[in-house]
């Protein structure tokens, strides 16, 4: 498209026709604050916090930057005039006048875009506006999550994040005017509805509205329980995005620094849901090769992302026959920690307390769930997000960047690089394939990698040809591209063999417990790309990149479970589902 | 904060037959939801969950993203009438001579709140704007019945009339 000419704050800028005023800007170095606007997201320029002015011959006016395309040559914006700050603060004043400004008890101070924008703006008087003021019931009743409307403010964000991205739709904007609010149909909670448990809307809320059931205070009194042995365990992509807590780039590996903060933190062991992947492939290599050479139930889909396997049950409990039965890594490595090992340092599973921490939200629904009790207690105790185990680094006190880098503990930490890629969307198919390449050909060490359904596309297809073998693969990401290829396979328009999907959109990486990043960093920075890429070359770096070739998850199959798909692994790394009903 | 309404659905197989029938209508047309809701209100006299989820699962359209639309437009109702409706004016003339109050007192009595109809279908109630009795303020009216120049303690004897 032609490029054309104008003039932001008198600074001259050459964009391509149509380029929003908002991304111009950004070109020349000058932010403009946005609320309801994410790219990608939502964009529906309705909240008028990123209100400019524009003379495009005609005089100048007010605009919303945000969804404003530049098509005038010679026009010419404003982006901090007097009238545009008076819009600003006027704006701000008045979602201030309904805001429960409770901030010093809430979990987003200091992290939260409607504070951080008062403060820019010098907003010294918060009550300007006295008046009515609704009063809304906090919303407890999902497993996972809170919602408080006091201090929503109705920038929507997490209602198009629902709909467009994960095709879910549970919450929307009810009512209208003063009374509006975000909710669900005819008030059910949240835990009443069919919510994936995804957490994407707590990633894209601005404000504190929104947030995951908090299980710190609880791991801190498990650790300092003497009756109990407490052991963590960290998902693949938690490494690739925790040190953006702590003032790291976004993309930077903090795996050492994390396994040294688990350390001190107190954890009797600190062991790598890696190694809980290695074993995953294992079992699901080999649960597919099963159903693929002796006529099982196909496609096989991928079983790790509990989101996307609450999202089955609800709207394609069909399918249900087609999710691998093997449980996911964390949920493994629980099972694990609580019989094989229990065993070896001859603890009651009963006194064992395992903790995952996981970029996921759904993961505190999951380790919850049914049949996911192999010594006959829960696997897994505790799911804490990212951004939980931030805040115990910050409340305990380490200072995180002066840490040393420490190595998890054995014998279930050691992971190869098939595990680490686990975290980014097409990282377990590809872990899967190469296993059975191996086992298909027979050159166990052999390291293929499968580049075509690596990157951020929702939807990703290949063919693999080992030895003849014809095997049809398909990676989704985001649940609304996941309906869409599977309202293909029902219809017979896609025939495939074996299907990875993962509930958030680019993998656990962008998951919904992951720290959250502000509008004014999502808008210009592809955080899916840029933490995956932390996991790849993680795995490209190691010289273990083959599941099957963990020594340690070798010598649990020789200890312990026999071998893949064997009737101990049925008892404690396999799992059931049920049929659920979408509301 | 609406509330769920309790007062038991008696849908017909011939209302959600004619349903059935304005969804196939609208099915293909891009911003079908708005006539499909009108029409359903017409069949039903209101839209209850019930109506809701079948136009949500044929329409594939979020159940909350319907009830969203319901509870933006005034002329969408989640309640039927009752078999007396009450309307009490709030218009200028009665509000000044405490039609307000009456309104609130209502409320209480009846444990409803605008709109809303009680569970045992016997009285629904709303507010409206003038009704042309100025001269009567504060009105309402009970179906065709109109009361004229109200207290609050007058409420309740009327509402007796209709046990």
């Amino acid at each position: 498209m032609a490029d054309i000419n104008v003039k932001i704050n008198g600074i001259p800028v050459t964009v391509p026709k149509g380029t929003t005023i908002l991304e111009a800007a950004h070109t020349a170095g000058i932010d403009i604050p946005t609320f309801c606007y994410m790219k990608e997201i939502n964009e529906i320029g309705a909240c008028r916090i990123c209100m400019v002015e524009i003379n495009e011959g005609r005089g100048f006016r007010l605009v919303a930057s945000c969804v404003y395309p530049l098509n005038v040559d010679n026009a010419e914006i404003r982006t901090n005039s007097p009238k545009v700050m008076d819009s600003r603060r006027k704006t701000l004043e008045l979602i201030l006048s309904t805001h429960d400004k409770k901030c010093l008890s809430c979990v987003r101070s200091g992290n939260c875009e409607l504070q951080a924008l008062c403060n820019e703006m010098g907003i010294d008087h918060e009550d300007v506006y006295e008046g009515e003021k609704p009063v809304y019931e906090i919303d407890n009743s999902a497993v996972h999550m809170y919602r408080d409307n006091n201090k929503c403010i109705l920038c929507r964000r997490c209602v198009a994040v629902c709909e467009k991205w994960q095709g879910v739709g549970v919450i929307g904007a009810n009512e209208r005017g003063f009374k509006t609010f975000i909710g669900s149909a005819f008030e059910m909670g949240l835990g009443e509805t069919s919510c994936v448990s995804c957490g994407q809307c707590i990633a894209v809320c601005p404000v504190g509205a929104l947030s995951e059931k908090d299980y710190t205070d609880a791991v801190f009194k498990a650790i300092a329980d003497d009756s109990k042995y407490v052991i963590v365990q960290t998902a693949p992509a938690v490494r690739a995005a925790l040190g953006e807590e702590f003032g790291y780039p976004i993309g930077t590996n903090v795996e050492g620094k994390m396994a040294a903060a688990l350390h001190r933190l107190g954890f009797d062991n600190v062991f790598d849901t890696d190694w809980g992947a290695d074993l995953t492939i294992m079992e699901e290599a080999n649960e597919f090769l099963d159903r693929f050479q002796n006529g099982g139930k196909l496609p096989m889909m991928t079983s790790c992302s509990p989101g996307w396997v609450k999202y089955c049950e609800h709207y394609f409990p069909d399918l249900i026959d087609n999710l691998s039965s093997c449980k996911s890594p964390h949920q493994m490595l629980g099972a694990m920690a609580k019989t094989y090992y229990a065993e070896k340092i001859g603890k009651d599973p009963k006194d064992i307390v395992v903790v995952s921490v996981m970029p996921c939200t759904a993961k505190k629904f999951e380790c919850q769930r049914d049949d996911q009790n192999a010594a006959g207690v829960p696997d897994v105790d505790y799911v804490l997000t990212t951004r939980e185990l931030a805040r115990m680094i910050r409340r305990a006190g380490i200072k995180f960047t002066a840490l040393p880098d420490e190595d998890f503990d054995n014998p279930l930490g050691l992971s190869s690089g098939a595990g680490d890629i686990f975290g980014a969307t097409g990282g377990v198919m590809e872990a899967a394939l190469r296993t059975a390449y191996c086992k298909l050909t027979g050159k166990e060490d052999e390291i293929v990698e499968f580049k075509e359904i690596r990157g951020t596309d929702g939807i990703k297809r290949a063919e693999i040809d080992i030895n003849g073998t014809k095997i049809r693969v398909a990676v989704a990401s985001g649940l609304a591209n996941a309906g869409e290829l599977l309202k293909r396979v029902q219809s017979g328009e896609e025939k495939v063999d074996f299907i990875e999907i993962m509930a958030c959109p680019g993998g656990c990486v962008n998951g919904g417990g992951q720290p959250q990043q502000p509008a004014s960093v999502r808008n210009f920075e592809d955080l899916r790309v840029l933490r995956a890429k932390a996991l790849y070359d993680e795995d490209a770096n190691k010289e273990l990149r083959l599941s099957h070739l963990n020594e340690d998850v070798k010598k649990l199959y020789e200890e312990y479970l026999g071998r893949p798909g064997g009737h101990k692994s049925h008892k404690t790394l396999h799992t059931s589902y049920v049929k659920r009903s979408v509301n | 904060m609406a509330t769920k309404t309790t007062v038991p659905f008696n849908g017909t197989a011939e209302q959600e037959k004619r349903l059935h029938e304005v969804i196939d209508a609208h099915r293909s047309d891009p911003g079908a939801l708005m006539p499909v809701l009108q029409q359903a209100q017409e069949i039903y006299g209101y839209l209850p969950i019930e109506v809701q989820k079948i136009i949500s699962n044929e329409m594939e359209i979020p159940l909350e993203k319907i009830y969203g639309v319901v509870t933006f437009y005034a002329q969408f109702s989640l309640y039927p009438k009752g078999k007396y409706n009450i309307s009490v004016c709030l218009g200028t003339a009665c509000y000044v001579k405490g039609s307000g109050d009456i309104y609130d007192k209502l409320q209480e009595i009846l444990g409803i709140g605008d709109g809303e109809c009680t569970a045992d279908g016997r009285f629904s109630l709303e507010a409206c704007r003038c009704i042309g009795a100025c001269g009567l303020a504060p009105v309402l009216t009970v179906n065709e019945d109109v009361y004229g120049r109200l207290t609050t303690d007058k409420v309740k004897e009327i509402l007796d009339k209709y046990e």
